[in-house]
């Protein structure tokens, strides 16, 4: 995108980005003495002005978040959620690996607003060199004063661990990381009471994304009229989008939210890798709805998507090319979900399950003429009749394949091959 | 037969994910043995502990090879074409299935979801450590560096 100036990713690529030092250099840590200057009210004021909306998916705004945490003098804690699992998704593991400070930075910032003491990083355990990256900035933040008891003299004192995750894609899901973070099995809670009530050991608890804490200290130093200058008028900011499958160039690009699909299909990654058309993308990660090669014109933004039956997620495109067999995309996006199911809900448990158990044999040429229906009635079984949103999650994209590309489920099941063979 | 109920002590809870870290490195994975000394180290019931192992895949609770090797077959890494591939290449080369440790103990061969490296698919995880944009040529050296490595390590082990 000519003349957008990168916010987020603004380090990345400098030498040894994740030190300290080139934090330093580049103005790390002016936003945390501002902050520290300003009461929590001013803090919320300004990150609700904004618009900042969370960036791991669900897209809630952010002050918001900060304005349910309970005022008083109640321990309260907050989690910095770094279990980056949804497949197609790769741009928290960019931010933590190359410029982690900025996301301690954001911690501090949204700790000291909302009058936490207290802020766990949970990570996925499969990011090793994540979690190397993450302790190592911890330490130099304490060693510089920006954490521990008295930060910067302002009376404020917030301590930060790190916690690694052990390989489920569930703890993403904010009730269930603290159950994981409590040492239990990362099961979901029921939704309310919601975290900022009865979170971490059922004091309030604040849980963000870190590429949404990684926006705090851009808004505390440019002020939320500058960033509402960024993207459309509901979803504002920059956003890193993830972009993967058949193009060119796969990798992250940071772009103002609102930037139409295609530019970043054809400007950023350069457009499809062979000489097949696209056929379809999933605009968001494994769990939001597919789009089709029609509707490549859509901008990129919290509303717009949802306007055209999918969702935003975390901004992980997945592109498709013609000739790709659906019927096997839909089987891996369900061999996932059946395997991530944590197992609490019945529908999601044994839904997906008996999916990816159809899907296969339609695959492998031995589906029926019923299996398609037969489909339809597990999706509806499952949509909305589990405590959390994983249900819905991986409902999205068998239904969207289902709607979009029935003739090639037809196809399959009837000729017992695939048709795009 | 009396009933009690055990109260947990959340602080010592918190630490189990860790503990089990800790126990696994022992042995490259949990023992039954390992596992009750947890659970007697954090004061917490067997089957907590079991149950919680059990929730989470990077525990394991059956023995593997010296070197873990997951290979990445989520939506990315196949639409990137290779992951199959690999897979079967991998399968050949240790004559081993995925799933199962190969007869030396040297390489455990599995397949994962994802890996969150689809920009560079396909992608496979070596014990630790990440390995992206790969081809059979790129598996195919790193495999005889690894077990180069092990028979020079379990050479000077035994002298």
């Amino acid at each position: 995108m000519d003349g957008f100036e990168r916010v987020l990713t603004r380090n990345v690529g400098i030498p040894n980005s994740e030190t300290i030092a080139v934090y330093l250099d580049r103005g790390g840590y002016t936003a945390l003495r501002k902050a520290l200057q300003m009461s929590p009210d001013e803090l919320i004021g300004m990150v609700k002005d904004s618009g900042l909306r969370g960036r791991g998916g669900a897209g809630f705004p952010a002050g918001l978040k900060w304005g349910f945490m309970p005022k008083g003098t109640m321990t309260k804690y907050m989690c910095v959620n770094t279990d980056e699992g949804e497949p197609g998704t790769f741009k928290d593991r960019l931010l933590v690996e190359h410029d982690p400070h900025s996301i301690i930075e954001g911690v501090i910032i949204a700790a000291y607003a909302v009058g936490a003491s207290r802020a766990f990083v949970y990570i996925r355990g499969e990011f090793f060199l994540g979690v190397k990256r993450w302790i190592k900035a911890i330490d130099n933040a304490y060693a510089h004063g920006f954490l521990g008891k008295d930060i910067l003299g302002s009376g404020f004192d917030l301590d930060v661990s790190v916690h690694r995750g052990a390989g489920a894609y569930i703890c993403g899901e904010e009730t269930a990381l603290i159950n994981s973070l409590e040492g239990k099995r990362g099961e979901p809670r029921i939704k309310p009471p919601y975290p900022a009530q009865t979170g971490f050991w059922n004091q309030p608890t604040l849980v963000h994304n870190v590429e949404t804490l990684a926006n705090i200290p851009h808004i505390v130093n440019r002020g939320s009229s500058w960033f509402k200058s960024i993207g459309t008028e509901q979803s504002t900011g920059p956003k890193l989008f993830s972009i993967s499958g058949h193009v060119r160039r796969p990798g992250n690009y940071e772009l103002p939210l609102g930037t139409p699909l295609s530019s970043i299909i054809y400007d950023c990654a350069e457009g499809m890798r062979g000489d097949r058309p696209l056929k379809a993308v999933i605009p968001g990660g494994a769990s939001t709805p597919m789009l089709l090669a029609d509707q490549v014109d859509i901008p990129m933004d919290f509303e717009s998507l949802i306007q055209a039956g999918s969702m935003l997620g975390t901004g992980a495109i997945m592109v498709l090319e013609e000739g790709t067999c659906m019927i096997e995309v839909a089987r891996r996006l369900m061999s996932f979900f059946a395997h991530e199911s944590c197992g609490k809900c019945t529908p999601c448990r044994v839904g997906t399950l008996r999916l990816e158990e159809i899907l296969a044999r339609i695959v492998e040429g031995e589906g029926n003429p019923a299996d398609i229906g037969l489909m339809e009635g597990i999706c509806t079984g499952i949509d909305g009749n589990t405590l959390c949103p994983m249900g819905d999650a991986a409902v999205n994209p068998i239904r969207s394949s289902l709607q979009h590309f029935r003739d090639e489920y037809e196809y399959h099941i009837e000729h017992k091959q695939c048709k795009e063979a | 037969m009396e009933v009690t109920s055990r109260v947990l002590d959340p602080a010592k809870q918190a630490r189990l994910l860790t503990a089990l870290y800790i126990a696994q490195e022992q042995y490259g994975y949990l023992t039954p043995d390992s596992l009750k000394r947890v659970a007697e180290r954090l004061d917490l019931p067997d089957a907590v502990v079991y149950g919680t192992a059990s929730f989470y895949t990077l525990f394991r609770t059956r023995p593997v090879g010296h070197y873990v090797i997951q290979v990445c077959t989520g939506l990315s890494c196949y639409l990137a074409g290779g992951a199959e591939r690999l897979v079967e290449y991998l399968e050949r080369k240790l004559n081993v299935n995925a799933g199962d440790t190969t007869s030396d103990g040297l390489f455990t061969l599995q397949t994962v979801q994802c890996l969150a490296a689809c920009g560079n698919a396909p992608a496979m995880r070596v014990n630790d450590e990440l390995y992206d944009d790969l081809t059979i040529e790129k598996v195919d050296m790193l495999i005889d560096q690894l077990r180069e490595r092990a028979e020079r390590w379990m050479a000077l082990r035994e002298s």
